[in-house]
């Protein structure tokens, strides 16, 4: 299959300040990506562009051979650094909410989910912590069928064993048509997942690689060279 | 399971290796079968195209082979598994020699250390099982 999504010189400016520079990139089917960067380097941005949340000051994407649009904005399923939960749901409740929201929304995966993520869905979201949080969040998300997950953040600011939890559902739902882009700073604990990622640095894309193939050409872990890259 | 990788070396000569020293180790005997690409992804939280790969290389030196519709086994060849000893033991004494050579020892004597050595590690091995020499009781 041809590429799963195309982004083509896609610039972004807010008033004066120029967040994404002509970034371009092709992501094949069943791939996992990171997408990483320093805080405030313009991952979400990107992430909330190609979901069709935010348009682009310049520049064009396509997905699945369609131009972004109203067709492909349902093949993608994003997932925010924050939650999109209100405060007087319990877990059922988002659960039945993203089941309206979405034809594509697969109700026995979410089930399947938050057992294996041990979420109650008697909780009231506002009593989770963090962690519990993040696994609602990526449960939602990763229970629609879709082609393209857009993961913002999934483990940030979460205790270690949220972490585990979150990269294992993450690794088991994987699926061989459909590709994950996930953006972190924290590339330590989740390079193994990665089949490539992709480094933005002031708006640009400056390092787009084979996570093996860093490792084998250059004998160094992505973390290294992210600190490489971005370090001070 | 869990294993130490090291990010700095390809993830899916880690895992080969890992096999290959559980199939030497007998852990894995001839013509067991392998757990799938999503299992092993799964419980090591890598990449299943690491994984995958890891498998297509293991086939392609057929010490893991698809018998389709059933899933992976590790080969009942005796002689591919021999020969993955010899492979693994060629990487060892290759460490070691270079190891003793920076340590400025010359070939007859790394020979004559190493003879020795084996010689004490049995000696420490008998003692183990026959404290005074004699057949243990019970």
């Amino acid at each position: 299959m041809d590429a799963l999504l195309k982004v083509n010189g896609i610039s972004k400016t807010y008033g004066k300040k120029q967040v994404l520079d002509g970034v371009s990139f092709d992501i094949g089917p069943g791939r996992l990506v990171g997408l990483l960067g320093s805080n405030g380097s313009g991952k979400s941005t990107l992430m909330q562009i190609v979901a069709g949340l935010t348009p682009a000051t310049a520049g064009d994407i396509s997905v699945a051979g369609e131009p972004a649009g109203r067709k492909t904005k349902s093949l993608i399923s994003y997932m925010p650094d924050r939650p999109i939960t209100e405060s007087w749901m319990k877990v059922k409740d988002a659960i039945a909410f993203y089941n309206d929201f979405y034809a594509d929304f697969d109700m026995e995966k979410a089930r399947e989910m938050l057992d294996f993520m041990k979420l109650d869905e008697k909780n009231g979201v506002s009593v989770l912590s963090k962690g519990m949080n993040e696994r609602l969040q990526l449960t939602l998300a990763l229970s629609r069928n879709v082609s393209l997950y857009l993961l913002d953040e999934p483990i940030g600011g979460v205790d270690p064993v949220a972490r585990g939890k979150i990269l294992d559902a993450i690794v088991r739902f994987y699926r061989e048509d459909s590709s994950l882009i996930i953006s972190t700073h924290l590339v330590r604990d989740m390079e193994r997942i990665f089949d490539e990622v992709m480094f933005l640095q002031d708006g640009r894309i400056v390092l787009h690689e084979e996570v093996e193939n860093l490792r084998m050409k250059h004998g160094r872990s992505v973390d290294d060279m992210f600190k490489e890259v971005f370090g001070e | 399971m869990s294993i130490e990788f090291d990010n700095n070396l390809p993830i899916y000569l880690q895992i080969m290796n890992h096999i290959k020293r559980q199939i030497v180790s007998g852990l894995l005997q001839p013509g067991d079968k392998i757990p799938s690409v999503r299992e092993l992804a799964a419980d090591l939280q890598i990449n299943p195209n690491t994984i995958q790969r890891t498998f297509q290389e293991l086939e392609r030196e057929e010490v893991v082979e698809t018998k389709r519709g059933l899933g992976r086994y590790v080969t009942s060849e005796e002689s591919k598994i021999m020969a993955i000893k010899k492979e693994m033991a060629g990487e060892l004494l290759h460490q070691f020699i270079h190891g003793m050579q920076e340590l400025g020892f010359k070939n007859q004597d790394i020979v004559t250390i190493v003879k020795e050595a084996v010689a004490a590690e049995s000696g420490k091995d008998r003692k183990e099982e026959h404290p005074d020499g004699r057949a243990s009781e019970g």
